[in-house]
């Protein structure tokens, strides 16, 4: 891939971003490298796109700052993760969501056996008891309307796009500077992931929350994410502004250009891949 | 008519404080899907250190009952911590064949401490007798229903409205999931530990009135099995039906049956509504969606 869009540190001007991994290397079980010095920046209130094909290591990356790496023997060896001034890498998991950094894991990941209720209450976790949070769920509501008629069901039932609004909506609850969303479009209908993308884009604004955005679809993420960066076997390679991406040869060949029907047996393939470790 | 109700209220005394060593391991188990084998011991343990709290240190029974509560949370944090926790990601079934070891040690160490004969001292709960009808009923018994459910209904509560409660169920449900919200395990399993030996303390409180102190309380702790299988191993409400259920076979059995078959029969009973609910009586739904 050529450097056709500035590359690495330079990005970032005046203010430091919020978020900056510097040469980060993670390992798991102690031999598999899987990050080899990923360096990255996010700045404040920006919604960022962090693009790459399967196993690129971007999920890899989002649980690496938000210290869900080690309940999956993984660790981040060597560089450092710097949040709003402040060293996290290694640090516990709830501590960093304290520190207002919320991750929504990949396949929505909702609490099946919770209403949809408890599942948001369950977000505001760190934010202590109940007092005042129930009026916080509105906010909710006022995004995802979908979740509002179905607030005293069991999650579990809902279909896979109130999933997806309810794990949003769970990071809400949480109040937090920034988020890292993992592949939200994954399995859902075009429309519906298009409509869920129109309300992160109001979410980033109103909210003036930071968004690091990961997704396979890398068209509707560049349409919507103010920077991009694209990685290659645990590496960026390539980032700028989410336009001048979208309009980079090599990103409209590898990563747009595959057009729509190719991109759909692609993904079909990893759904397949899914389906089937699931099964095992 | 008159013994019938005794009996009732016999079992049910009894069934009760089933139930509440049996809801101690419906919360370690709902927080973690770690099944308690040591839950049992923790009842016998509640008789021993109310037996020390009251009747070795000499306090009035107010202060010596919050001490036993208090010495109760002490062990059980002394074992999440020391003995749990390091095993915390590791499969489920480590944990719970350390719950099994910890049952020998429990009865080792208490053995050691307070010797194998029998212990008496006085009743917590007033001794004498209830007028009821035709009916007379042994105040401790009657008393211990009320006070062991209004325990199991805070622990209801515990569970359905709090914010450790409602983290509880969601680290049952997903732990990675949990662990993103912010939640710390290693906080929420102390809790569930700590609330799991009160309750088996205030059940062991109650027995040791009712029954005495003496290492065979702990043939009684056995009893928490049958109980949670047969409520189902996540719900508070099945502990308290099948301790109620449990209680009440075996009085009306040893009675009207015969001695022995009350041993028995809980197992048979078991058995049956495993044939037909097999997550007991309100076990949790396994949610499929299509
Ligand atoms: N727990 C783990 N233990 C060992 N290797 C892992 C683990 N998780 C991920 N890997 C490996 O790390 C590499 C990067 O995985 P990661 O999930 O971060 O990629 P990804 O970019 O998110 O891919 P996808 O688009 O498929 O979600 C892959 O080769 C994967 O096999
Ligand atoms: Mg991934």
């Amino acid at each position: 891939m050529t450097e056709g869009v500035r590359r690495g540190a330079d990005v970032g001007s005046a203010a430091p971003p919020l978020l900056g991994l510097n040469n980060v290397e993670v390992l798991y079980d102690d031999v598999i490298l899987v990050l080899r010095g990923l360096s990255l920046e996010v700045k404040e209130g920006q919604i960022a796109a962090l693009l790459g094909s399967n196993g690129a290591g971007k999920t890899t990356t989002l649980k690496a700052i938000s210290g869900l790496l080690h309940v999956e023997d993984g660790e981040v060896r060597d560089g450092t993760i710097v949040f709003d001034g402040e060293e996290i890498q290694g640090m516990d998991a709830h501590r960093i969501v304290e520190k207002g950094i919320f991750q929504v894991l990949e396949g929505r990941r909702v609490f099946e056996h919770l209403t949809v209720f408890e599942n948001l209450l369950a977000g505001a976790h760190t934010r202590g008891e109940r007092r005042g949070l129930e009026a916080e769920t509105e906010r909710v509501y006022d995004y995802f309307p979908a979740l509002a008629a179905r607030r005293g069901q069991l999650a579990g039932y809902l279909s896979g796009g109130e999933q997806q609004m309810l794990a949003l909506g769970r990071a809400l609850m949480a109040s937090p500077r920034m988020m890292l969303l993992d592949e939200p479009s994954l399995g859902l209908a075009p429309m519906l992931v298009e409509s869920i993308f129109t309300t992160l884009r109001r979410i980033n604004r109103e909210e003036g929350v930071t968004i690091l955005l990961v997704e396979q679809n890398a068209r509707i993420a560049l349409s919507v994410a103010d920077a991009g960066a694209i990685m290659e076997r645990g590496r960026v390679v390539l980032e700028g502004d989410a336009g001048e991406l979208a309009a980079n040869e090599d990103v409209k060949e590898f990563y747009l250009g595959l057009g729509d029907g190719g991109r759909r047996s692609y993904r079909d393939v990893k759904h397949y891949r899914r389906r089937k470790r699931w099964l095992s | 008519m008159d013994i019938f109700l005794q009996l009732t209220v016999s079992g049910l005394s009894t069934g009760m404080i089933y139930a509440l060593a049996a809801a101690g391991l419906v919360v370690i188990y709902k927080a973690s899907d770690v099944i308690n084998f040591a839950q049992g011991d923790l009842l016998l343990l509640g008789t021993y250190l109310v037996f020390f709290s009251v009747a070795q240190t000499g306090l009035p029974w107010s202060l010596g009952v919050l001490l036993t509560l208090l010495l109760a949370v002490a062990v059980a944090l002394a074992v999440e911590r020391l003995v749990l926790r390091p095993l915390v990601g590791e499969p489920i079934i480590s944990m719970i064949m350390v719950t099994i070891g910890l049952s020998s040690v429990l009865r080792g160490v208490i053995g050691a401490i307070w010797g194998p004969n029998p212990r008496s001292f006085d009743s917590f709960l007033p001794a004498g007798e209830l007028a009821f009808g035709p009916a007379t009923l042994a105040t401790d018994r009657v008393l211990s229903i009320p006070i062991a459910l209004a325990v199991l209904a805070g622990l209801g509560f515990f569970f359905r409205f709090t914010r450790d409660g409602i983290a509880m169920r969601a680290i049952a449900d997903d732990q990675q999931a949990a662990l993103s919200m912010g939640i710390s395990i290693p906080r929420v399993f102390g809790v569930a530990w700590g609330l799991a030996a009160v309750s088996a303390a205030i059940g062991g409180i109650m027995l040791a009135g009712i029954v005495g102190v003496s290492p065979n309380v702990g043939s009684i702790g056995l009893r928490v099995f049958p109980v949670v299988i047969l409520g189902g191993l996540d719900s508070i409400g099945g502990a308290v039906l099948g301790g109620a259920v449990i209680g009440l076979l075996e009085v009306y059995i040893g009675f009207y049956v015969g001695h022995g078959l009350n041993l028995v029969v809980p197992y048979v009973v078991l058995v049956l509504v495993l044939m037909i609910r097999p997550y007991g009586l309100f076990g949790k739904e396994v949610i499929e969606r299509v």
